[in-house]
C-alpha cells in the first residue's frame, strides 16, 4: 500500500522546507521525497496550505490500562493521540498492576497493534510494584520493549535506590525518567504554594519539592556519568538547574507540558478539579522560564502528561480528586497558539520539542525527521486554522481539560503511522 | 382630583392629634395602663405626638414604643428584595397594658395585621386599639380603626403621602396624588 | 444600600458596604433572642438544609436556632448519617435536596471550596459555614460584630490573631473582614504555621504575642488542633502554650481595655488560658449569643434573593 502527499511544506527540526513537495509512503518507511511525483495509483493527500511535520512523538502518557479502564484504554487512549497528531507514545507505568513485568509489556505492544492506531511503547517501572525499594528486572523489561522506566506517579524518593536503579539502567542502556517529587516535603500540598494556595485555604505543594529532586538526580548523574530525564518540568528553578548541568556536560535531558507553559496557579481559583495536576500549575515567572528553557532547548521535549480521570473521580472536593488533566488532543493547538504564533518557538523548533527531541531521547532511531528511509510517520498541521476545545471533540474516554472553551490556533488536520492515514479531520 | 392634592396641612394634623388624645382619654377612662406603639417609621412620630398631646389633657407621660413589623410582612417571600430591618424599641412590658397602636395611614389593614402577629409575640396585652391619620379605604383585612384624624376616600390608583417634620424635614402635611403624578 | 447576592461563600469578594448591612441587620435580630417568644415568622414556609461534613455543635447549633427563630423549617444532615458513606458525591446529595425544594443549603465542609462548587450547580442559596482552611464566613463577621459593638468601631483599629494561620478558615475570614472595614491586623504565631506568603494579604507578622497585645485592641485566639504536632509543626504543646498561648501572665503586661476573643471551642492551656477564658476581658459568649443574630441576618438577607439570580 503507498501514499502520496502532495504539495508538502515539510518542517523538520533542522530545517524549513520553502517549496512545496511530494512525499511518497511505501511499505511504512518514507520511500522518496520530490518536487513533484507523479499521482500513479497511490492514495493521495493533498498537504497544500498545511505544514507536514514528523510524526509527533509523546514520551509521557497515562494509558490507564490495565485497571482503570474506565478512564482511558490502549484503544481509546491511542485514537486520542492520533487525533492530537501523535504517531508514538510513551504509557506510563501506574496501571493496575504496575508495568514491572515484561507480561504487561508485551500484552500493551499487542492491544497497541491490534488497535494500530499509534506506535505505543510502554515505559517500566523503576521499582517493583513503584514501591521505591526492589530493582524491576530491567533487561528482561528492555527486551520485551520497554525503551524507557520510570516510576511516574512517584518519585524514586531514596537517594540510593536512584544511584544503584542509575547505575543499573546505565550498563544496560536504557533510559531512566524521574518525576521529580519529594513528597515528604509535597506533605499532602493539591496546588502551588502561594498567595492563591494561601486565599483558597487550600494545601500547597511548594516548589522545593520538585527543585531538591532535581538537583540531586543531576548530581547522581554528574557523578555516575549517565544519563537521566527529568519529567515535566514546572518551574524557573528547575529550568535554571538543569541548564547549569548542560553547561557542565551532564547527560540531563527534561520535557515539559502544555498546561505548564500556559497556564499558572491562578486558574485553580474556581475549584475546577481539571485545574489539579502533579506538579501543580506554577506561578506567571514559572510559566515564562518553561517557555525561555523550549526555547533555548534547555527543555528538550513537550510532552502531554495525559492523565485521564472519570467525572466522578473529579467530581468531588478538590483536595480529594485526583491529579491530572488530558492533554493528547490539545497539545499541538496549544504549542502553537502559546509558543509558534507568540514567537517563542520556531515551526523547526517544535518539530524539534515534539519529534526529534523526543525521538532521540526515547531512543527511536528511525522517528523524528522526514527523510527518505525513515519511518512514513507524518503529522499535518494547519497552523492557522482556529478552534474550540470543546468537551463533546474529545476522543479520549475522559474530558478532564481545563481548557474546555479555550479558543486555539493551529489543529491537526492529518495524522499518518506507519504510511497509514490513523486521523483525518 | 388634581394630580396632587394637599388634605391636610400642618394645623389640621396638629388638631387632629390633639382631639385624637381627647378621645383615647375619654374611652379609656384616664391613662392607667394605656401606652402608645408607634409603628415606625411615621407611626412611631406620630405615637410621640400623640404622648405630647395626651401629656396637654391629662398631664401624664404614657410610655411609647417602636415597632418594626418587617419581619411580620406578609409579603416577604414575594418582594425581590428584602426590605431592611430595624430594631422593635419597646422597653416596658406589654402585658395587662392597654396598648394604642398608632400609624400614619390606614389602608389595607395588612400592616396592622403584622403589627398585631408581632405585638402578641411580646407579650399580652389588655386590648389593642388602633389610632391613624387617615384612613384611606380599601381593606383587604377585616381590621378598622378606633381614632381616625380623617377620613379620604381615594381610588386604588392614588396613593397619599404623609410628609412629617421629623422624618422629611419639612414642614407637616398629607398629599393626594395620582400614581405615576 | 440593598443585598444583592444570593450565596455567602467567603468574606473576600464581599464588599466593606455589604459587610456593614449585615452587621446592621444583625443588631435588628439581636432583640429577638431576647424575647419569651424567640421567634418571628420572617421565614415561614421556607427550608433551610444544614449540610454538616465535619464535626460541629457551636456552628450547627447557631445556624438551627437562627433558622427556627425565623420560622424556617430545618433539616439536618451529618456526614454519617447521609449517603456520603455510601459513596454520593456532595453535588449529588445538595441536588437531592433541592430537588425536595430546599430554599437554602448551609453547607460544612473539611474540603476547601465545595460551598463554592455548590453555588455553581444549584439555585438554592449555600452559605459556607467553613470549608477547609478556606473561609468561615459568619464567625468574621460575628466577630467584626463583636469589636464594633465592644468598642464602638472598628475602623483604625488593631487586631490581632494569634495561632494556626495556616490552617485557619477563621483566620482568613477576620483578616478579609476587618481588613476591608479599615482595621489594621497583625497575624502572630509560629513560623511553621504561618502560610508563606501570609504578607501579600496586607497584614503584619509577629513571632511575639506579648509585643502585639501591647499594641492591639482585641486579640482573636485560634483554636490550635493538636494534630498539629504529630505533623511536627510543632516542637510540643507545650512550648507552643509558652510561645503563643494567652495566659494570665502575658495577660497581665497588656492593657486592661485588651478584648480577647476565640472562635471556641478552646483548648485550655493550650492557646487560652482557663482564667483568661472565663475572665473579664473574655467576650468568647459574647461572641456566641452575636453569631446567633448574625447568622438570622444572614438567613434574612439571602432568602429575599433568591428569586433574583
Amino acid at each position: 500500500m503507498t501514499l502520496l502527499i502532495k504539495n508538502a511544506i515539510i518542517v523538520n527540526a533542522d530545517k524549513l522546507h520553502s517549496k512545496p513537495q511530494d512525499i511518497l509512503l511505501e511499505k511504512g518507511k518514507i520511500a522518496k521525497i520530490a518536487a513533484s511525483i507523479p499521482e500513479g495509483s497511490h492514495k493521495i493527500v493533498d498537504a497544500k496550505n498545511k505544514l507536514v511535520f514528523p510524526g509527533l512523538i509523546d514520551l509521557h502518557v497515562h494509558l490507564r490500562q490495565p485497571g482503570r479502564e474506565d478512564k482511558e484504554t490502549v484503544e481509546t487512549g491511542t485514537r486520542s493521540a492520533a487525533k492530537g497528531g501523535f504517531t508514538s507514545i510513551f504509557c506510563m507505568p501506574n496501571t493496575t498492576p504496575v508495568i514491572d513485568n515484561a507480561m504487561i509489556v508485551e500484552a500493551i505492544i499487542n492491544e497497541a497493534k491490534r488497535v494500530g492506531l499509534v506506535n505505543v511503547y510502554p515505559v517500566g517501572a523503576i521499582t517493583r510494584g513503584q514501591m521505591g525499594k526492589e530493582l524491576t528486572d530491567m533487561a528482561e523489561l528492555k527486551a520485551a520493549g520497554c525503551k524507557a522506566l520510570s516510576d511516574d506517579g512517584k518519585c524514586v524518593e531514596s537517594s540510593q535506590v536512584m544511584r544503584l536503579a542509575l547505575e543499573y539502567s546505565k550498563m544496560i542502556e536504557l533510559l531512566l525518567i524521574q518525576h521529580c517529587q519529594d513528597h515528604t516535603l509535597t506533605a499532602g500540598g493539591v496546588m502551588n504554594e502561594g498567595y492563591h494556595s494561601m486565599v483558597l485555604g487550600l494545601k500547597g505543594d511548594p516548589g522545593i519539592a520538585e527543585t531538591v529532586i532535581v538537583a540531586r538526580d543531576i548530581e547522581l548523574a554528574h557523578y555516575l556519568k549517565t544519563k537521566v530525564h527529568l519529567a515535566h518540568m514546572s518551574l524557573k528553578r528547575s529550568v535554571e538547574l538543569i541548564r547549569f548541568a548542560k553547561s557542565q556536560g551532564i547527560q540531563v535531558t527534561a520535557e515539559a507540558c502544555p498546561h505548564h507553559f500556559t497556564l499558572t496557579d491562578e486558574a485553580v481559583k474556581g475549584f475546577d478539579t481539571s485545574t489539579k495536576v502533579n506538579p501543580p500549575l506554577r506561578s506567571p515567572e514559572d510559566v515564562a522560564a518553561i517557555r525561555e528553557g523550549l526555547k533555548d532547548g534547555t527543555i528538550d521535549c513537550i510532552v502531554t502528561d495525559h492523565a485521564p480521570h472519570t467525572k466522578e473521580d473529579k467530581e468531588t472536593g478538590f483536595d480529594n480528586a485526583p491529579f491530572g488533566m488530558i492533554g493528547l488532543e490539545t497539545s499541538v493547538g496549544l504549542t502553537m497558539t502559546e509558543l509558534v504564533h507568540k514567537k517563542v518557538l520556531t515551526l523547526e523548533q517544535m518539530a524539534d520539542r515534539m519529534s526529534a527531541a523526543p525521538a532521540r531521547v526515547g531512543g527511536l532511531a528511525t522517528k523524528g525527521k522526514i527523510a527518505e528511509g525513515l519511518d512514513a510517520d507524518i503529522t499535518i498541521i494547519d497552523p492557522e486554522r482556529e478552534w474550540e476545545v470543546r468537551v463533546e471533540d474529545f476522543w479520549s474516554k475522559s474530558k478532564n481539560s481545563p481548557f474546555v472553551g479555550r479558543k486555539l490556533k493551529g489543529r491537526v488536520e492529518v495524522t499518518i503511522c506507519g504510511g497509514k492515514v490513523t486521523y483525518q479531520a | 382630583m388634581t394630580p396632587q392634592s394637599k388634605i391636610l396641612d400642618q394645623e389640621n394634623i396638629r388638631r387632629a392629634m390633639m382631639r385624637i388624645a381627647h378621645e383615647i382619654v375619654e374611652k379609656n377612662k384616664g391613662t392607667d395602663s394605656l401606652c402608645l406603639i408607634g409603628i415606625r417609621t411615621r407611626g412611631a412620630i406620630l405615637a410621640e405626638r400623640l404622648k405630647e398631646c395626651i401629656k396637654t389633657v391629662e398631664g401624664k407621660a404614657v410610655p411609647v414604643g417602636i415597632l418594626d413589623i418587617t419581619l411580620y410582612r406578609d409579603d416577604l417571600s414575594v418582594v425581590a428584595q428584602q426590605p431592611v430591618v430595624h430594631e422593635t424599641l419597646i422597653d416596658f412590658d406589654l402585658t395587662g397594658k392597654k396598648v394604642i397602636l398608632v400609624d400614619d395611614v390606614l389602608y389595607t389593614g395588612r400592616t396592622i395585621r403584622a403589627a398585631l402577629d408581632a405585638l402578641i409575640d411580646l407579650g399580652r396585652p389588655a386590648s389593642i386599639q388602633l389610632a391613624v391619620l387617615i384612613d384611606r379605604g380599601h381593606r383587604e383585612l377585616p381590621i378598622r380603626a378606633d381614632y381616625v384624624g380623617k377620613n379620604i376616600p381615594t381610588s386604588l390608583d392614588e396613593n397619599v403621602k404623609v410628609i412629617l417634620s421629623e422624618s422629611d424635614s419639612t414642614e407637616d402635611e398629607v398629599m393626594v396624588k395620582k400614581a405615576g403624578a | 444600600m440593598e443585598w444583592k447576592r444570593r450565596d455567602l461563600l467567603d468574606l473576600q469578594s464581599l464588599d466593606k458596604e455589604e459587610i456593614e448591612l449585615i452587621l446592621e441587620t444583625a443588631k435588628s435580630f439581636r432583640q429577638v433572642s431576647t424575647r419569651d417568644v424567640k421567634k418571628v415568622p420572617a421565614l415561614r414556609g421556607k427550608t433551610v438544609a444544614l449540610l454538616f461534613y465535619e464535626a460541629s455543635t457551636r456552628t450547627r447549633v447557631s445556624f438551627e436556632l437562627a433558622a427556627k427563630r425565623l420560622s424556617a423549617d430545618v433539616v439536618n444532615i451529618a456526614s454519617s448519617s447521609s449517603s456520603s458513606t455510601k459513596g454520593e458525591s456532595i453535588l449529588d446529595t445538595a441536588l437531592n435536596l433541592e430537588a425536595m425544594n430546599v430554599d437554602m443549603i448551609v453547607v460544612r465542609h473539611y474540603s476547601s471550596g465545595v460551598p463554592y462548587v455548590l453555588s455553581k450547580n444549584l439555585k438554592a442559596a449555600i452559605i459556607n459555614a467553613g470549608d477547609g482552611c478556606r473561609e468561615h464566613p459568619t464567625q468574621g463577621l460575628l466577630d467584626i460584630f463583636t469589636v464594633q459593638e465592644k468598642l464602638g468601631s472598628v475602623k483604625g483599629r488593631n487586631i490581632t490573631i494569634v495561632g494556626d494561620v495556616l490552617h485557619s478558615r477563621v483566620a482568613r475570614s477576620n483578616i478579609f473582614g476587618f481588613k476591608k472595614l479599615g482595621a489594621n491586623v497583625t497575624v502572630c504565631g509560629p513560623s511553621t504555621l504561618m502560610p508563606r506568603c501570609v504578607k501579600e494579604l496586607g497584614v503584619e507578622v509577629s513571632y511575639d504575642l506579648e509585643a502585639s497585645m501591647k499594641k492591639s485592641d482585641c486579640v482573636i485566639v485560634l483554636r490550635l488542633q493538636k494534630e498539629r504536632q504529630q505533623e511536627v509543626f510543632l516542637p510540643s504543646l507545650r512550648e507552643y502554650a509558652r510561645l503563643f498561648g494567652l495566659s494570665q501572665s502575658k495577660l497581665d503586661k497588656a492593657s486592661k481595655d485588651l478584648l480577647i476573643m476565640h472562635p471556641g471551642p478552646t483548648n485550655r492551656g493550650v492557646e487560652i488560658g482557663a482564667d483568661v477564658a472565663d475572665g473579664c476581658q473574655s467576650v468568647i459568649l459574647e461572641q456566641v449569643t452575636n453569631g446567633l443574630a448574625i447568622r438570622m441576618a444572614v438567613l434574612y438577607l439571602l432568602l429575599g434573593t433568591k428569586e433574583l439570580q
